[in-house]
């Protein structure tokens, strides 16, 4: 059993592109995840992504600034083509990474069996969150590390971390799903892509947007209008579960209003509950968006475990929230 | 030619919050009219609901049993609180066959034979051969998979009997939060079960009017029945050995007769699609996810 409070929470970070890694590491991250370009990883979106070699460079670059560097090969391999997912493996591997973070257990199969010196941590989108299926995937593939899909309230964050050895990492910043990650199909339904199938969720080119009679313009995903914004109003992405809807002759977000996660103010409480990392999402941001979430964390984190005061650096990071408007999602039991 | 044997049909749990009493009816019917094979029983969707229906399940197994059918225990998809671990493990160590819809209950199971349930991530040939070494003997892959892939699938996993999601509106989402308690404005450890309310689901839809989706409680499923109407001489050759057909609140006997037929070679595709649209569907017919498109769409499959 961990004790709760031992050290400083690491503070983990997204990186898309090699500047968005050099900018995370400048600005103090812990680790910083990212992915090869290809389908092996769940935001696999063109212009995004490493090559081998610009992972290899990154990961030499992150090292001297010391940071680790975790790569998401988060995505279930295609049928018949699980070779592709297996390379990205011993690519990471050979590029030094520090750990993988994996969902399949044909990749995490493969990692555990052929390269037993690095790391694994279990990927959100392995819905991991009761110690029966965490101990499964430490006992089976030596996971060392698991990312909490966004199902649980802090108290039973808390008592979650009590019953097992692993260490936990949550999301704490950035795009909320709404639908526990890797358990929602809902992106394929609409356009026949997916995180789990193709990496994506409600992918741009199935987007577009119309103007009606009335002025006010029409957001769809896959042809279905989810979503309409008034004249001079921002118009926002139609992420499937984000989008407007009618059920019982109401309409409004039935899902989740478009928000973006931010656990900010349960930084403590969360250190208390004794979780080891801290996640911030958005490896399809920029390096200005990254520079400046990274450095206010930090700046949060270390005041934290100092005693000092992260009132401003909590106030820094709203302006980075799509829209403005945040939640902290499940981590408070109201929300559900 | 190989004389293959007969495509089975399952009936596959209810996802709904159906009225113990219904359930009762529900399960007397199958047991007494319906030509179906093998019957998944249990709560998957919703702990909460769990109280409710406890009582009922030993004597529908019997009646269910009696009558010649397979009865399989469905385990809950998500659970949450020790209360719901505590009846997976329980469910894990039980004799007789279950169906696991989340890998908690995967250690449990001590390598005693299970169903590997849509709600678990398998994707693959090596993950399915991954859980078949750990007791796996059936698998009903997660319903976005294609045909392509399951028959990939099958080729190299031979020994796993395969049960294809053939009826019924598609499982496609579970959350922490029920959209059933939000849409009445209620919350969810407060929700009054009011997803009792709508036995097919609550439906959804789109901004332009358009049907799209229907909430049960924590879990999302599409508007559109899924009808996989893939004849018996395709599904031998993808190496498919059973459909599953969901419950609805239409006639699952008269369903499961049509199906049969179908599968006998009695009704082509469109006789199927047909019949059942007249049966009074919750929404109208889809299948694409079979063919590696979006799952509301229809598109001509395999004859």
């Amino acid at each position: 059993m961990k004790s709760p409070e031992a050290k400083a929470m690491e503070l983990v970070c997204p990186a898309g592109t090699p500047a968005a890694l050099r900018a995370a590491a400048e600005a103090g991250a812990d680790a910083i995840y990212c992915g090869l370009a290809n389908e092996t990883n769940a935001r696999n979106f063109p212009g995004l992504n490493f090559s081998p070699e610009e992972l290899a460079e990154g990961v030499a670059f992150a090292h001297r600034k010391g940071s680790r560097v975790l790569v998401a090969i988060n995505t279930f391999a295609r049928a018949g083509d699980v070779g592709l997912w297996r390379e990205a493996v011993d690519t990471a591997a050979q590029c030094r990474a520090d750990a993988v973070i994996a969902a399949d257990l044909a990749v995490l199969d493969h990692a555990a069996s052929n390269h037993p010196e690095l790391r694994l941590h279990l990927s959100v989108q392995a819905a991991a969150n009761t110690p029966e299926a965490i101990r499964f995937y430490a006992d089976t593939f030596g996971v060392k590390r698991v990312v909490l899909p966004r199902v649980l309230s802090v108290p039973e964050i808390a008592s979650l971390n009590k019953e097992i050895d692993v260490e936990t990492e949550v999301f704490v910043f950035g795009g909320l799903c709404v639908m526990t990650e890797g358990r929602c199909s809902l992106s394929s339904y609409a356009t026949g892509k997916s995180p789990n199938l193709t990496g994506v969720c409600s992918p741009p080119e199935h987007v577009d947007y119309t103007e009606d009679a009335d002025g006010k313009l029409q957001a769809r995903l896959g042809g279905f209008t989810i979503d309409s914004f008034e004249q001079g109003q921002a118009a926002g992405y139609p992420t499937l579960c984000k989008g407007q809807f009618t059920a019982e002759g109401k309409t409004g977000y039935l899902f989740e209003d478009p928000v973006s996660l931010n656990a900010f103010e349960l930084l403590g409480d969360l250190s208390k509950a004794g979780v080891t990392a801290l996640k911030i999402e958005g490896r399809q941001r920029g390096k200005a968006y990254i520079a400046g979430v990274v450095g206010a964390f930090r700046k949060a984190v270390d005041s934290l475990s100092d005693g000092g005061d992260p009132g401003p650096a909590i106030g820094a990071l709203k302006a980075f929230s799509e829209g403005g408007r945040q939640t902290a999602g499940s981590y408070k039991k109201t929300w559900r | 030619m190989p004389d293959n044997p007969k495509i089975e049909l399952a009936l596959g749990p209810c996802f709904f919050n159906w009225s113990a009493e219904r359930l009762v009816d529900f399960y007397r019917g199958i047991a007494e009219e319906a030509d179906i094979d093998r019957v998944y029983l249990g709560e998957v969707v919703c702990g909460k609901r769990m109280p409710f229906t406890d009582a009922i399940w030993p004597d529908i197994m019997e009646m269910l049993t009696k009558a010649g059918k397979q009865v399989v225990l469905s385990g809950l998809a998500q659970p949450v609180n020790k209360r719901e671990r505590e009846i997976l493990r329980q469910q894990a160590g039980y004799d007789m066959p279950i169906e696991i819809n989340d890998l908690s209950m995967v250690p449990g199971r001590a390598g005693q034979e299970f169903t590997a349930g849509p709600f678990l991530n398998v994707y693959n040939e090596a993950s399915l051969r991954l859980l078949a070494d750990r007791g796996a003997t059936a698998w009903c892959p997660p319903v976005e998979l294609p045909l392509v892939s399951i028959q990939k699938i099958a080729a190299l996993v031979p020994e796993v009997d395969i049960e294809l999601f053939a009826f019924g509106r598609l499982p496609l989402a579970l959350s922490s939060r029920c959209y059933h308690a939000r849409a009445h404005g209620l919350r969810k450890d407060a929700c009054q079960f009011v997803c009792d309310r709508d036995p097919d689901g609550m439906n959804i839809a789109t901004l332009d009017d358009r049907r799209f989706l229907a909430a049960n409680g924590i879990q999302t499923l599409s508007d559109a029945v899924h009808v996989a109407g893939v004849t018996s001489g395709q599904l031998q050759a993808t190496g498919i050995r059973r459909l599953r057909l969901s419950p609805h609140s239409l006639d699952m006997v008269k369903v499961a007769g049509t199906f049969r037929r179908f599968l006998d070679g009695e009704l082509t595709c469109e006789d199927l699609n047909a019949e059942l649209a007249g049966q009074g569907l919750p929404g109208p017919v889809c299948n694409a996810y079979l063919a590696g498109d979006a799952g509301w769409k229809t598109a001509t499959l395999p004859a």
